[in-house]
């Protein structure tokens, strides 16, 4: 007897792949964002190393305490993702929706602080065409520092805002009982792209505030 | 999800992870050289989002398959930089 293509645990998974389609549709997706900040991150390591005198030693410009605790607190994000899926896998909707909503909280916060930090900076005259920046110290050529810093923190920022609209979506979902303990492909899939993004956001962390 | 029905210590990873993003602060304005920094960095960067990957993202209970998979890009990435590091 067939049942409801919604009932996750009951979907026929990918031939070999052993994950059902969606799943594995975001793992493939996940995989190309991989290639694309290699891109980025890739792009910015070359230019430094071609470029070491248009880039500030670290916390010279940026607020390296800030991110860091905004880097903590995307990571207590991801802890509260986690739960919503682990709740709903054992059919908890009541944690289900605490933890969406206390993610979406944590990434709106997360944004929030970005959006701030430029603000600062660009009143300060750090902006992405700017050619010489000098509050700590003059750097010439900033350009490139500012075009690099804005892009790749710019881009991880619009992936941050693009996943709390997409978890809006879910926990109004969840708020009308969508999800359950067979049926969470949702909720999975919207996990893996949030750790995804903070994933990346470790990475960029370190390479651009602290190396 | 773990393989044997119990939920993985989420919060002894989110543990780990804060304690690693102080640690790696805190390195980074040590006087070291730049290079021993840089490999220091990156290896905690690394750990850190291994820890995701596989307890987060669940990779350490999926199937090895997907493993593949998932380490798919990787020599990817690092041929996509070393062929742009050529023009310089």
């Amino acid at each position: 007897m067939s049942q409801p293509a919604a009932s996750t645990a009951d979907r026929h998974p990918m031939p070999g792949m052993m994950v059902y389609n969606v799943k594995l549709g975001m793992w493939i997706f996940l995989l190309s964002e991989v290639m694309f900040f290699t891109a980025l991150i890739g792009s910015y390591i070359i230019l430094r190393f071609a470029h070491p005198d248009h880039f500030a030693e670290p916390g010279a410009v940026l607020n390296v305490p800030l991110t860091a605790f905004n880097t903590f607190v995307l990571i207590c994000s991801s802890v509260s993702m986690v739960k919503a899926y682990a709740a709903i896998t054992q059919g908890d909707q009541k944690g289900l929706r605490f933890w969406l909503l206390v993610t979406i909280l944590l990434g709106t916060f997360f944004v929030g602080v970005q959006v701030v930090e430029y603000i600062i900076l660009a009143r300060e005259g750090f902006v992405p065409m700017v050619e010489l920046y000098g509050v700590a110290h003059e750097i010439e050529g900033a350009a490139l520092y500012g075009a690099t810093f804005y892009t790749m923190t710019g881009f991880h920022g619009t992936h941050v805002t693009i996943g709390i609209l997409c978890m809006w979506f879910v926990l109004y979902r969840a708020w009308q009982g969508k999800y359950s303990a067979d049926n969470y492909g949702a909720v999975e899939i919207m996990g893996l792209y949030w750790h995804f993004v903070d994933l990346v956001w470790i990475i960029l962390f370190t390479i651009v505030y602290l190396i | 999800m773990a393989g044997n029905g119990q939920e993985p210590r989420y919060f002894l990873i989110w543990f780990i992870l804060f304690v690693l993003t102080m640690a790696e602060v805190g390195y980074a304005f040590l006087a070291l050289p730049q290079w021993l920094l840089a490999t220091g960095l990156i290896l905690m960067a690394l750990w850190k989002a291994l820890l995701v990957a596989l307890y987060y993202m669940h990779l350490k209970f999926e199937p090895k398959r997907l493993w593949i998979l998932a380490a798919s890009p990787l020599p990817l990435a690092v041929i996509l930089v070393i062929a742009v590091l050529t023009e310089f």
